[in-house]
């Protein structure tokens, strides 16, 4: 890539860092099969293990509660599909509602809606304008039904935004349902501990934390009943088939270590530079709007719209500065519709599809922060020129 | 397949993105001698297609647009403004979402959408010189047919959903829910999915 170039996009994906960079260079030499009982497998054993009580004791739990899978989303996936066993002899008298979000992430929301056909009754709460779950409605609904699962993201990747989970989880357990949440987003950003949260499952994945892709992990309550995903090996204490990704595990294994060490101060950091963005954005751009909760979201998540600039050519004209966003709008998806996090807290069309995604990491300065506040405004202004949605008295009902 | 640091679209595409010709100065449409609006903000993106005309020889002297759209909008009306100027209006009404493409060196599928509205817009422009220079008779109306009764869906409606992604006839039924009562629309459905692909994919 030529020129400048400046990510702020990590909650899409993260570099390594450069301790996993290290840590997976050394792994490569050592390729035995952890089931394998030879020496070389007993080494790969060892390693993976290993990996685990760090996983483990980072997030509060026994070793024997994490369960090593593909990716957060399979980890996601697991959860969900355990409740197809209602018709199945494993666990009876599972109970048949599943309660999730309006503003979950895609694996949740597609595998609710196919668990729909295969006959589990889903219901989703509603967000208010920040992001929030509705209390309220999660009581009634756990009153009304036998929710077997409750399942609610902690932060949300497009805007944020954290959720209230310890009084969630209190809620499900009152009324005998389980709870997950995909922690995906705040695992290794804020402090995440399983008995404080009260989950019964809670999903994490290694390359938001500067770890590798194809690596999450899933945390399973001792004593709930459970299916697995992957069937036809012994692996994982028979709760994920499939020959360790060692590579992947040695890599998560760094990236928590890593995440142990530099969090707190780290999130400090980006808290600060969101704010210089915050402020910058709305000193410079006329009608900026802020999506999302004010404060309590991620450290290092920005989402704003800039109305009469359509996201994805926002994405692009920054592209060509070497400034990598990401956008809600529906074009740069390839769908038509535009985010559905945002339609969720109540934005209108317009304003989700002129909206983009800052997303920081560990790698971003406060002098990369600089560049983009002297960037975008051009940027807004140049599409605002052009655009449509700018012409006083416009033909447009919409238009301002 | 893309290198890095190559852009995802053609170069002539990115040139216009970066650099878009013919945007329409001032804000007063009213003040050139055709206007033409087609689509909206709720579904994120609309054009707007100015054109002044030469009475005498009845072609385009100047084309100027804004749009809220994305990169494809942007560069494909850039194009369009700059293929116009000096055409007649009879030609200028002929232009094609795939002649814009094919001068663009080709869009990816699920881009040709947001393409279409440019000629769209520049089409209702001139329709707009015509009623207001009292020349009614010369109005070509987007003919608009009804392909099945009973959903009232039209061949409009076809030609958006594969220019959507609808590429057989059931994702067609999935987009418009054409057929889904009697059925008897199925054949003359099926002929202008065929026509659509053809014309907007070349497939």
């Amino acid at each position: 890539m030529a020129g400048r170039q400046i990510y702020f996009d990590n909650n899409a994906t993260t570099p390594l860092h450069p301790e996993v960079k290290k840590e997976i260079t050394a792994a490569l030499e050592m390729y035995g099969n952890p089931s394998s009982m030879h020496a070389f497998g007993r080494e790969a054993r060892a390693n993976v293990e290993d990996v685990r009580k760090r996983v483990a004791r980072f997030m509060g739990a026994d070793e024997s509660e994490i369960v090593f899978t593909g990716s957060g989303s399979e980890a996601n996936n697991t959860v969900l599909s355990l409740f197809v066993c209602h018709t199945a002899q494993c666990i009876p008298g599972m109970r048949q509602t599943i309660v999730t979000s309006r503003i979950e992430h895609p694996c949740v929301l597609e595998t609710s809606d196919c668990l729909k056909h295969r006959g589990v009754d889903v219901q989703y709460l509603e967000v208010d304008s920040y992001g929030k779950v509705d209390l309220g409605q999660l009581e009634e609904t756990l009153k009304e039904k036998t929710v077997g699962l409750v399942s609610v993201m902690m932060a949300n990747n497009e805007i944020g935004t954290m959720q209230d989970i310890p009084a969630i989880s209190e809620l499900a357990h009152r009324y005998g349902a389980l709870m997950h949440t995909d922690a995906v987003q705040a695992f290794g950003k804020v402090p995440v501990n399983v008995d404080d949260l009260g989950v019964d499952f809670l999903t994490v994945s290694g390359h938001k934390i500067y770890g590798p892709k194809g690596i999450g992990a899933l945390y399973v309550r001792k004593g709930i009943p459970y299916c697995p995903f992957i069937r036809g090996g012994h692996q994982e204490r028979g709760r994920r088939a499939g020959t360790e990704n060692t590579l992947g595990i040695m890599g998560l294994g760094m990236a928590v270590d890593m995440r142990a060490a530099e969090m707190a101060a780290e999130e400090i950091r980006l808290q600060g530079l969101k704010e210089i963005l915050r402020r910058g954005i709305e000193e410079r751009i006329d009608d900026a709007v802020f999506n999302g909760h004010p404060t309590d979201s991620l450290a290092n998540t920005l989402n704003v719209s800039f109305p009469g600039a359509e996201g994805e050519a926002i994405l692009l004209y920054l592209d060509l500065a070497g400034i990598a966003v990401s956008t809600g709008s529906a074009c740069a998806s390839g769908s038509l519709d535009p985010s559905h996090v945002l339609l969720a807290t109540g934005v209108d069309a317009e304003r989700a599809h002129g909206s983009i995604r800052i997303s920081l990491g560990r790698e971003n300065t406060r002098e990369e922060v600089d560049y983009m506040l002297d960037v975008l405004p051009g940027v807004i202004s140049k599409i605002r020129n052009m655009s449509t949605a700018y012409i006083k008295g416009g033909v447009h009902a919409s238009a301002r | 397949m893309l290198q890095p640091g190559e852009w995802a679209y053609t170069e002539k595409l990115k040139e216009h993105f970066e650099k878009p010709k013919n945007i329409m100065q001032g804000d007063n449409p009213d003040s050139f001698d055709g206007v033409g609006m087609e689509g909206n903000l709720q579904c994120g993106d609309q054009m707007m297609v100015v054109i002044n005309v030469d009475r005498e020889k009845d072609t385009i002297t100047d084309c100027q647009w804004k749009t809220y759209g994305c990169a494809s909008a942007i560069a494909s009306t850039s194009i369009l403004s700059e293929m116009v100027k000096g055409m007649t209006l009879d030609q200028a009404f002929n232009v094609s979402p795939k002649d814009v493409a094919r001068e663009l060196g080709g869009l990816p599928d699920h881009k040709i959408h947001c393409s279409v509205l440019g000629d769209k817009a520049l089409r209702a422009a001139i329709n707009n010189y015509f009623v207001r220079n009292g020349m009614d008779g010369r109005v070509k109306k987007e003919q608009v047919k009804i392909v099945c009764q009973c959903m009232n869906v039209t061949d409009h409606d076809i030609e958006d959903a594969v220019l959507e992604g609808a590429r057989s006839y059931y994702e067609l039924q999935e987009r418009t829910k054409l057929g889904t009562v009697c059925g008897q629309c199925k054949d003359e459905a099926e002929a202008l999915l065929v026509k659509f692909k053809h014309l907007h994919f070349g497939i």
